[in-house]
């Protein structure tokens, strides 16, 4: 029983954070600093999700900055054609081609 | 305005993230079959999913539940690695406002990572619809669905699809993809350079205090080179005229 109460409360929590801004606060009641640089977000968060998955590797999660990094090489070439096709299901595909063609030949 | 406008925007939602999903399946049964390693009834690991409706904080709380932590601390450790949802309620506040109570409550529901990146995206080209908020609506509900589902299968089978198929991966390539478009200006490619650093560093600092830091680092870098590059055009101008 007490541990449903610890679920309803990670809910609760997260569900707070995620109206703060949407029903409790109005975002126009932020500094404008602080909204000016909410532009950033989206940058910033989307790099810090996708580096470490691209640098640490393995079983051991160990970082590799190398050419030996199958994951690093894919997410590379698959910016290349982010960068110039500008089509995700293009980059998706080059991304996970590369990496099983490199885990294949290794 | 007509229905199919709003049916419209929700399937280019749902569409939008097809790709991530691909990355989320393997990762909703791994979180259901880890839950139930660790002790949680199928009921309480599948009901976490709909509760709380975040992945990584769902991880470390079933971890947490196992090794018998107190509630308080589990909840602590919760909104902590759920803190930069923060973030995404005050940047899509602006493009959802506009609407009645009861829809802010429903997308704010809905508002993950991967909603959340993909919406976003949409908000940001713009075009006017006054239906883009279905968008959010057909990516939250399409990575709703998923989500229930796989940890469904994940509790009653446990992890069907192997690692080394490395269907994770999928998940920041759309990210990347997400990502690349954003990148046309020196604040924003300072902010990601900022945010990328912090978050390799900090990889091992626990409960997702990397990711809070290096998009807080990555905002503070953005505007700062934001304010430096707009105040000496100011001077320029100044000088100029």
């Amino acid at each position: 029983m007490s541990l449903w109460l610890t679920v309803f409360g990670m809910g609760a929590v997260t569900y707070g954070i995620r109206l703060s801004l949407l029903v409790f606060v109005s975002h126009t009641s932020l500094p404008r600093a602080a909204r000016d640089a909410l532009r950033f977000v989206l940058p910033a968060v989307l790099v810090a999700i996708i580096l470490p998955a691209a640098l640490y590797v393995g079983d051991e999660q160990s970082l590799s900055v190398s050419v030996g990094n199958e994951r690093l090489v894919a997410v590379l070439l698959a910016a290349a054609v982010a960068l110039l096709s500008k089509n995700v299901w293009l980059t998706v595909s080059t991304g996970m081609a590369a990496l099983w063609l490199l885990q294949w030949l290794a | 305005m007509p229905q199919s406008s709003r049916r419209a925007e929700f399937l280019a939602g749902v569409r939008a993230e097809l790709p991530l999903l691909a990355g989320v399946a393997p990762f909703g049964m791994a979180y259901g079959a880890y839950a139930v390693e660790s002790g949680l009834s199928a009921g309480l690991a599948q009901a976490m999913s709909a509760i709380v409706f975040a992945g990584a904080s769902q991880f470390v709380g079933a971890q947490l539940i196992a090794s018998g932590a107190p509630g308080v601390i589990i909840v602590l450790t919760t909104l902590l690695v759920n803190l930069r949802h923060l973030l995404y309620s005050a940047s899509v506040a602006p493009h959802i406002d506009h609407l009645e109570r009861r829809w802010r409550w429903l997308l704010a529901y809905l508002l993950t990572d991967e909603a959340y990146a993909t919406s976003m995206s949409r908000f940001g080209q713009g075009g006017g619809s006054r239906h883009a908020h279905w968008f959010l609506f057909g990516a939250g509900a399409a990575l709703w669905v998923t989500w229930q589902v796989t940890t469904g299968a994940g509790v009653l089978l446990g992890t069907a699809v192997p690692d080394s198929w490395g269907l994770d991966f999928a998940l920041p390539l759309t990210f990347l993809a997400l990502l690349m478009p954003l990148l046309t200006n020196r604040p924003a490619v300072a902010a990601a350079a900022v945010a990328g650093l912090v978050a390799v560093l900090g990889f091992d600092w626990p409960y997702g205090i990397a990711l809070v830091s290096a998009t807080l680092l990555g905002l503070a870098a953005g505007l700062g080179l934001e304010r430096e590059l707009g105040l000496r055009a100011g001077t320029i101008e100044a000088e100029a005229s």
